[in-house]
């Protein structure tokens, strides 16, 4: 939900399912490994008292319709804070697809008080980091800093919501950065498979837009319209965040009050989206890539909305499906008995409208058909057939059982936080999931499988030579 | 705030050492076990076994069939992974504290005793050539590549950790099991806990599973060293898309070397200080030198600069995303003329303050999690050993002014680097549908 913007490379998709070892300080390690995928799923739990809830998360509101989260941790002397505003990219026009982005991108590039330069130069200087990043819906923020600077951290953030200046040689200045990144996507098998994807499954509907949008788009945003969809959209009602770290949970809401608690204004409100036309057949794309090694492919289903009674059943099919152990079923299909693949996997993305329930593996050109074919057939196995019990017992202890490793770091636990909270699921939330997952049965999983992975209606689309 | 806890390291009596430290702030362990054997440890003909070796772990042992481990390690709700790198290989397992021992139990019983079916060789041969062919797919790991074969003539940091394709196309099973059983040998590795586990237990279970492996026979002697670079090299690589990298490299110290922190320092302060995490993160550098000379001057869309903590010198090395309509030669002067800038010239107090505080505050988030503490254990211990890790905030703190410029001046040199171009091959893409076809 958020992304740094460290390289300002906005939506620059982050490869699924590798195993990219960061530049580590000061050690650089290859990504030359295996995979481990992390569910598509954003929280999962086991009944330990020290997982988050009621008992120690403190949750208030202000005044003005700011949703404050608190959860002390002190184990390491850092904060996290995270968080959302209600402004996303189904909130811009057309014409200006990328608009969400761009604007998300301008709010480090000076403000009324402190210049792009001055703004780099205080949060790095203390090693902090400050990064947002546009999503469908929202438009996230993040932070991480020692404990100690958590006052200056809070005072830039402040800053950067809520008077940013856009000043007008740093809006060009991230519109060549922009432009670079298209041109980079263009050269990317993985990013054209996705944007080439979506828009495949959703077409000309607001949900098939893309993030960073087109070259075209990029082109016609101003500063004017910047400015314009800033002052419209960026508003404190509906706002949420969530402190997490070694910081007095009493003292974190009030320092969150103290930066943020004399903001004021509504914005209008979204109008309701059309439906999505529904996937009649099977829809196919490929994307030309000359002088590629190796093809990408997504493969995909309408989901259901993330409160949508369905979706527990799905999660646990989809864990089946391209998840547990090494990537699932399509890991021991495509990876392990074809070799045919490093990555093959499948990801269930829901969020408030309908979803997308994928596959995806890299292959070499000449196995495309039959990657899709074994993709196709264990979605047909998963409808055809009970999952055996002990399979379906192995995925629901891993849902239930990784809580505990998702919850260790002040980052996870904060996205869980502004999780629950984005969907209204309940502070006890984490305590209830254990229960909703084991009461899955094997037949749920089946009735998942043939309600939403249809094998005569998908979208497939192939980016490579 | 709680104080982490010591360090403790033993060796067993069959050579094998372990690092533990206890953390227990949160109900998890991460276990590491680290072979001395990488990349670096492979000749002509056999690049990419190490690698190889490592996913054949996977593939089971009669205790652990294949798929068995993996789901005996996520049944219980942990994660895991494998990473060969130039120096080393190594493999993790993270665990609610209370199922930690499933990981010694896998980790003692593959060590010994993986198959290495040639069916099973087989099919990971098209896995892993399908690997490299993802790899290939980004510009900057042909360029990548490409440098590394220019910047190393003697040494076997000359290829990639996955190889040549060559070499996966030919290696064979009995190559590949006889690397196994060269190094992966209780005396070839390091252990390393972190977590919520009580010490003396685990280190009494450690000695149980792990002590009744014996010994393997001494490592093959490691004599390759890298002759001075007589003069600028320069290597083009051209391919596909419209964008150009730039990379230069310059060779860098050793972890154990004299000059490292001086070098860990000018790293950061000309491309910001690196996060420690596995997962991501560090510093922004948009304060950094190379940011405001070549990303802020519209010249590049990013510009950075790293340096890997290694066994034998390694590279320290700049790199740049050519921005759209601006030239690679533009880039590249811009860059060199940063590298020349900090050998005239000494850097300021305020710079190397931040730096300093830089690092210490990725310390301080990396000790939040007990994989990234097991990683950095183990890590140190395989090229220096955890005294490096533990004193490593105070030996960067000991760095001056003066000790910087004098690196950049001895290391830095224009007949010391190695230049790399990745060329855009394709014609511009002013309409990005054109490559769409239906």
């Amino acid at each position: 939900m958020v992304t740094t913007d460290r390289h300002e490379t906005i939506n620059k998709t982050q490869p699924e399912g590798t195993f990219t070892m960061s530049p580590c300080h000061p050690v650089t390690v290859s990504p030359c490994c295996r995979v481990t995928l992390s569910p598509s799923h954003r929280v999962t739990v086991s009944p330990h008292t020290a997982l988050p809830g009621p008992h120690d998360i403190l949750r208030r509101t202000l005044p003005n319709g700011i949703t404050v989260l608190a959860r002390e941790n002190w184990s390491a002397p850092s904060v996290v804070l995270e968080g959302y505003l209600l402004v996303g990219n189904l909130d811009e026009p057309e014409h200006l697809t990328g608009l969400t982005s761009y604007t998300s991108s301008m709010l480090s590039r000076g403000t009324r008080r402190r210049s792009f330069a001055e703004i780099s130069e205080t949060i790095e200087a203390v090693g902090a980091s400050i990064g947002f990043g546009a999503d469908r819906h929202t438009t996230s923020f993040s932070t991480k800093s020692l404990a100690e600077d958590i006052d200056l951290v809070l005072d830039v953030l402040a800053d950067e919501l809520r008077a940013p200046a856009f000043p007008l040689d740093h809006v060009e200045k991230v519109r060549g950065l922009r432009m670079t990144a298209i041109a980079e996507r263009e050269n990317d098998t993985r990013q054209m498979a996705s944007l080439a994807f979506r828009e495949l499954m959703f077409g000309a509907h607001p949900l098939g837009r893309n993030m960073l949008g087109t070259r075209q788009t990029n082109a016609a945003i101003q500063r004017d319209a910047l400015v314009e969809f800033y002052e419209t959209f960026y508003r404190p009602q509906g706002m949420v965040i969530a402190v997490v770290g070694a910081l007095p949970a009493e003292a974190a809401v009030a320092k969150v009050a103290a930066a943020f608690g004399d903001w004021t204004g509504d914005r209008p409100v979204r109008p309701a989206l059309p439906p999505v036309p529904a996937l009649d057949g099977v829809r196919e794309r490929r994307v030309a890539m000359p002088d590629k090694s190796q093809s990408d492919i997504i493969l995909g289903w309408p989901a259901m909305p993330r409160l949508h009674p369905d979706f527990d059943k799905a999660r646990l099919a989809n864990t089946v499906l391209g998840v547990f152990g090494m990537m699932g079923r399509l890991g021991t299909n495509v990876r392990e008995r074809q070799g045919m693949a490093y990555y093959a996997y499948s990801q269930l993305a829901t969020n408030k409208q309908i979803g997308m329930w994928l596959a995806i593996a890299g292959v070499n050109p000449a196995n495309v058909d039959l990657a899709i074919a074994a993709m196709l057939q264990e979605a047909q196995r998963l409808a055809d057939e009970r999952v055996p019990e002990d399979e379906l017992a192995d995925c629901k202890r891993y849902l239930t059982g990784s809580l505990p490793l998702q919850m260790e770091t002040n980052d996870g636990v904060a996205s869980v936080m502004v999780d629950i909270e984005w969907h209204d699921l309940g502070l006890d939330y984490v305590e209830r999931y254990v229960e909703i997952i084991n009461s899955l049965t094997a037949d749920d999983v089946q009735q998942a499988a043939q309600k939403y992975l249809a094998t005569g209606k998908y979208a497939a689309v192939v980016a490579g030579p | 705030m709680s104080e982490l806890n010591p360090i403790r390291k033993i060796t067993l009596d069959n050579g094998l050492t372990v690092v533990l430290r206890e953390m227990h702030h949160a109900p998890v362990a991460s276990f590491w076990i680290w072979y001395r054997v990488g990349s670096r440890n492979e000749h002509a003909g056999i690049t990419g076994i190490s690698h190889w070796v490592e996913h054949m772990l996977f593939k089971g042992t009669p205790t652990y069939p294949q798929g068995e481990f993996d789901k005996a390690v996520a049944r219980e709700g942990g994660m895991f992974n494998g990473m060969t790198w130039i120096d080393f290989t190594t493999y993790f397992e993270t665990l609610p504290s209370d199922r930690i021992d499933l990981a010694l139990r896998v980790e003692s019983d593959r060590m010994a005793n993986a198959i290495f079916d040639p069916a099973e060789t087989d099919l990971e041969r098209t896995v892993i050539i399908s690997e490299r062919q993802g790899n290939e797919n980004d510009p900057n790991f042909l360029l990548g590549e490409a440098l590394q074969a220019a910047a190393f003539q003697a040494h076997s940091y000359h290829h990639s950790v996955i190889g040549w394709q060559c070499d996966l196309e030919t290696m064979t099973r009995d190559q590949l099991y006889a690397h196994y059983r060269t190094f992966y040998a209780p005396n070839n590795a390091v252990v390393a806990v972190a977590g919520d586990f009580e010490g003396d237990a685990l280190l009494a279970r450690i000695n149980a599973l792990f002590g009744a492996i014996p010994a393997g026979p001494a490592r093959p002697p490691f004599t390759a060293q890298e002759p001075l670079q007589r003069g600028e090299r320069r290597v083009t690589v051209e391919g596909p898309g419209t964008t150009a990298y730039l990379e230069i490299a310059f060779r860098a110290p050793r972890a154990t070397d004299p000059d490292y922190h001086a070098m860990v320092v000018l790293d950061s302060i000309l491309g910001g200080a690196k996060g420690m995490s596995l997962w991501g993160g560090g510093t922004a550098n948009r304060s950094s030198r190379l940011y405001k000379a070549l990303v802020e001057t519209e010249l590049a869309a990013d510009a950075d600069c790293s340096m890997s903590s290694t066994i034998d010198p390694y590279l320290f090395s700049f790199s740049a995303t050519v921005r759209e309509g601006r030239s690679i030669q533009e880039v590249e002067a811009a860059m060199l003329a940063e590298i020349e800038r900090v050998m005239a010239e000494p850097v300021s107090e305020a710079e190397l303050a931040k730096a300093i505080k830089q690092t210490r505050a990725q310390f301080a988030y990396s000790s939040e999690s007990v994989t990234d503490q097991g990683y950095w254990l183990g890590f140190s211990e395989v090229v220096a050993d955890v005294g490096w890790f533990e004193s490593f905030l105070d030996k960067l703190a000991a760095v001056t002014v003066a000790d910087v410029q004098q690196v950049a001046r001895a290391r830095l040199q224009p007949k010391l680097r190695t230049v790399g171009w990745y060329v855009p091959a394709a014609d511009g893409a002013d309409d990005e549908d054109d490559q769409v076809t239906r």
